[in-house]
């Protein structure tokens, strides 16, 4: 285990080190203070623990590594990852997982708004609940809230699924409640479990796309 | 961008370090707003009197003659002058102070009045600032700061924030209105007067019009997201406490912590990250529209 103390590395220091690490190396990382971009831009399955709260544009571009955040996070929060595991055992600030790729996201406290905005095949996984505009224009990955949703979930959706255990405040246009097949079961139950969070699949609603806006209707220009 | 601090002092005996604890916050927002920088202080309450905080234009001003014009005209109790500021305190009433400095004073303008709030801006690096200020020898039970990345109007004094909205009422802003010029003429229109062009001066000149009308703050600021249209985050500063309402849209950032000690806010953690007992806070992200307020009980 290799710690860096951000009372004396800089952040552009500890990101070096991080990108320079090798596959199961492990780290830890203390005095954080809400510093910004930490743990960027990591490309290898290095393991790294980050202790105390973050702010701005933490594992952004996370590929392959394993990051927990023991503390709240900032603003765009793994924002663009492609792969690995980003985890923050308490609350995350707005467009958690914006546009990633890959990967999965786990915030076990709550998510403000535009959690997931454009998710492109991320899989987020909240414990408590998430602000508005959540999913807006997401095109794949599964968004799953264990608590409730904010205002204009899932605004002009693409094929993302939303999966939501509380209340939803408001669907966003062209959001509407699907049915939960087998296939949407089995999904649930394995980011779930892979989450750790132990809620029955039975408890979720699932959210998706009417498909009504793909294509120019004169009838919708309202909605557009 | 800009950045905002609010530190409100729960604990009495953390009163004499505001200026100590709320110096590294301000400090440490410079990277959203190295242009300029403002703090509100509440302190040394004026009690059957007044207090008002006065700016020079120039920077060489002889403050005796104001003194001296001021002890002729009015019962001064008390000036304090630090660089091209001046704290007046007085037994008079605040009206007839605030008329006769605008009759008599072209070249001051008022930042503050009431009983409670002082104002002190300036142009450059907030560290300067805190320095220049010696903000933090100040004592207090509660300050508001403001560091501003100027994006729609210039960078001058005047243009700082807080800007006063009434009796011990200040706001300070993070964010941009696109409604501001026609909202200026309308409120110059119904007796408000501005002396920039800054879009929040608008906002605090509305929230100074509809507590005229008799408005409560928490119904002035109710009518503002009716009436505002951009992004803020405000952070308004009262005789008692302070008050921090975000827009419908939430974009602008904020994030508000409170210990049995202190209770604070600000754009980033990482400015509250400075305070002792930070790391154990409550800590929550306030909610679009919702008003959060403090107030000494």
């Amino acid at each position: 285990m290799t710690e860096i103390n951000l009372d004396k590395s800089s952040v552009r220091d500890l990101n070096v080190e991080l990108q320079g690490g090798s596959s199961g190396d492990k780290f830890s990382v203390n005095n954080t203070v809400g510093k910004h971009a930490l743990s960027v831009g990591l490309t290898t399955a290095v393991n790294v623990e980050i202790n105390g709260h973050v702010g701005y544009y933490c594992a952004g571009m996370n590929q392959q590594a394993n990051i927990v955040i023991n503390g709240n996070a900032g603003p765009g929060l793994a924002e663009n990852m492609m792969s690995g595991e980003v985890r923050v055992t308490g609350n995350a600030s707005q467009y958690a997982a914006a546009t990633a790729h890959g990967g999965l996201l786990v915030i076990e406290g709550d998510s403000s708004s535009r959690c997931g905005i454009s998710m492109k095949g991320v899989n987020i996984v909240v414990g408590g609940n998430i602000g508005h505009m959540s999913a807006f224009m997401a095109q794949s990955g599964c968004l799953v809230v264990c608590g409730d949703a904010g205002d204009a979930l899932g605004d002009s959706i693409y094929e993302a699924k939303i999966y939501v255990r509380g209340k939803v405040k408001s669907l966003g246009t062209d959001c509407i409640e699907k049915e939960m097949r087998d296939e949407h079961k089995k999904e649930l139950k394995q980011l779930l479990s892979q989450s750790k969070m132990h809620h029955g699949i039975e408890e979720f609603r699932r959210y998706g796309s009417a498909r009504k806006l793909y294509n120019f209707d004169i009838d919708q220009v309202d909605d557009y | 961008m800009c950045g905002i601090v609010g530190l409100f002092i729960k604990n009495p005996a953390l009163e004499s370090q505001l200026g100590a604890l709320v110096a590294p916050m301000l400090s440490e927002m410079t990277e959203r707003g190295p242009d300029s920088a403002g703090i509100a202080v509440y302190r040394n309450p004026q009690e059957d009197g007044c207090k008002i905080t006065v700016l020079a234009q120039q920077p060489d001003f002889d403050w005796s003659t104001l003194e001296t014009a001021v002890s002729n005209h009015f019962s001064l109790r008390d000036i304090t002058v630090t660089r091209n500021h001046a704290v007046l305190c007085l037994d008079s009433a605040i009206e007839d102070v605030q008329d006769w400095m605008s009759d008599n004073w072209s070249d001051l303008s008022i930042t503050s009045a009431g009983t409670n709030i002082e104002i002190f801006k300036g142009k450059g690096n907030p560290a300067e600032f805190i320095d220049q200020f010696d903000i933090k020898s100040m004592t207090g039970t509660h300050a508001l700061g403001h560091t501003r990345m100027a994006t729609e109007s210039a960078i001058t004094t005047e243009h700082s924030h807080p800007f006063s909205t009434g009796q011990d009422l200040c706001l300070v802003h993070n964010g941009s209105l696109s409604n501001h010029n026609r909202l200026r003429e309308t409120l110059r229109k119904k007796g408000v007067q501005f002396k920039t062009d800054n879009d929040s001066e608008v906002a605090a000149g509305y929230l100074s019009w509809r507590l005229s009308e008799g408005d409560d703050l928490d119904q002035a600021l109710n009518h503002a997201i009716e009436d505002l249209d951009g992004f803020y985050t405000f952070a308004i500063g009262t005789r008692d406490g302070f008050a921090v309402m975000r827009d419908p849209i939430g974009c602008k950032p904020a994030i508000m912590a409170e210990t049995d000690d202190w209770a604070a806010m600000s754009s980033e953690y990482r400015a509250i990250a400075t305070l002792p007992g930070a790391e154990n806070a409550r800590i929550w992200e306030p909610e679009p529209t919702q008003i959060y307020s403090w107030k000494r009980s």
